[in-house]
């Protein structure tokens, strides 16, 4: 039998970590979250850059701007910015190890993180607060888990 | 087949449609009031995704109610009673009071204050933009919500709605950066703007003179002049006011009486939903016998 695509499984994921964007934290842990979606997202672009490409994560993006309530394309040009990056340099990504892989990613959420910042402030005129950084730090730590569980789950289904 | 290398230039090409499809997106989202629609359709569409992250903290909420001890029950019986007994003696008082006034506004030929039409709504947990103050809830067109409609909880406004969907909508605080509202002083009736400055427990008044008779520790309420809260509803306490007399303006900070980050039942207002009873005492005396068929018919 040829490879399946097993397309769905790459949503499923998807879905899990859209809800996870959205679940309620106690407030103090609530600056601390990471950005599951985009985790998610720049997973798969790493691991199929073929199927995850830019336009999806834009899509993806502007599901987390109706989620959150922000101004539409914000995220989405974000994530697709991110995902960009990722999937244009997945050769070099995948052969770093895992702390490696780690501070790239913190790398990436931060630049996420900027451009948020930068659009809301040609938007809204809001001033800057280091706190908006405070997801990177815990994105980064996250990784090796998220990148971990996500692999096995891609082996286990054998999504190509 | 999976290809080696990734072609460079589609996924050039894919980010130039991304930026193109933002840029309409932002401008379209931010310049025009048209799009709402659209914005509404998308928030009835992502519902369920609402629904199912706010479910957990449900669960637990309804654990912990259900997980109180015999005594703890026994004491909030016994202090609610106690609060009924106070709230009810109140009541019969207000209800002299109410039919003193509308006696009096009889009188002075003013109009009535109509009892609003109320509905209470449930906050949606569920996370929000980091950039904006906004909570979700759990009624939407199908219960009648409507843009820009008044929300308060029990001890004073919150804000208003911003984006409806079928079953949930959107509220923006008052606390947040967009937002203004229209107030007085409750002690003299100066009138004045307060801003959100992104901030839960911080707003700010803007272009008032030194001049003007303000106190720290002043409550303010809505004026009802924007037409979109009703009057009267207490929203901020005056908190600091600076004296540099330097500045053409006086510095003024107040703070929101309801706590934001702590809502969890809200009320939902309607306040122009009895216009006909009142459009009757909003004309001036009619003068003669067509103006007063016009006032009958409407």
């Amino acid at each position: 039998m040829k490879a399946k695509h097993n397309n769905s499984v790459i949503l499923f994921t998807l879905v899990i970590s859209l809800i996870l964007t959205i679940m309620p934290l106690p407030i103090g842990v609530d600056a601390f979250r990471p950005n599951w979606a985009l985790l998610v997202v720049a997973y798969w672009s790493i691991a199929l850059p073929n199927r995850v490409n830019v336009l999806f994560a834009w899509m993806i993006g502007f599901i987390i701007d109706v989620l959150l309530g922000s101004v539409l394309g914000i995220n989405a040009f974000a994530t697709a910015l991110v995902v960009y990056v990722s999937a244009n340099n997945y050769q070099k990504i995948r052969n770093f190890s895992l702390w490696q892989q780690s501070f790239i990613i913190g790398l990436l959420v931060a630049l996420y993180h900027l451009i948020i910042f930068w659009l809301q402030r040609f938007i809204f005129d809001v001033d800057f607060s280091i706190s908006y950084l405070k997801p990177v730090l815990t994105s980064a730590i996250i990784w090796p888990v998220v990148f971990l569980l996500l692999r096995k789950i891609r082996r286990q289904f054998k999504v190509h | 087949m999976k290809p080696i290398f990734i072609d460079g230039y589609s996924s050039h090409r894919r980010m130039l449609v991304a930026l193109l499809l933002s840029g309409v997106f932002i401008y379209c989202d931010h310049k025009l009031a048209s799009f709402e629609v659209a914005r509404g359709y998308l928030q009835s569409l992502v519902s369920p995704l609402q629904y199912i992250a706010s479910t957990p903290k449900q669960i637990m909420d309804y654990a912990s109610d259900n997980l109180v001890s015999r005594k703890q029950l026994m004491l909030d019986n016994q202090r609610l009673q106690m609060n009924e007994l106070m709230l009810y003696e109140k009541l019969l008082e207000l209800d002299i009071l109410k039919q003193e006034n509308d006696r009096l506004r009889k009188l002075l030929a003013s109009p009535l204050r109509n009892p609003l039409k109320k509905m209470v709504a449930e906050i949606l947990a569920v996370d929000s933009d980091p950039y904006s103050h906004q909570i979700v809830i759990n009624r939407g067109i199908n219960d009648g919500i409507y843009e820009g409609q008044p929300v308060i909880d029990e001890t004073g406004v919150v804000g208003q709605i911003l984006h409806v969907g079928a079953n949930n909508s959107r509220v923006l605080l008052i606390t947040d950066i967009t937002h203004a509202i229209p107030l007085r002083v409750h002690r003299n009736g100066v009138r004045l703007i307060a801003s959100g400055t992104g901030s839960f427990n911080q707003m700010e008044v803007n272009h008032i003179a030194h001049s003007t008779d303000i106190r720290v520790g002043d409550l303010l309420v809505t004026s009802g002049l924007g037409g979109k809260f009703p009057e009267g509803y207490p929203v901020a306490m005056v908190s600091y006011i600076s004296e540099n007399p330097n500045k053409e303006f006086a510095r003024i900070r107040v703070q929101p009486i309801v706590e934001m980050n702590r809502l969890r039942y809200l009320l939902l207002l309607w306040p122009h939903q009895t216009p006909l009873v009142e459009s009757q005492y909003d004309k001036p005396l009619p003068s003669n016998q067509q103006t007063r068929q016009v006032a009958d018919e409407s």
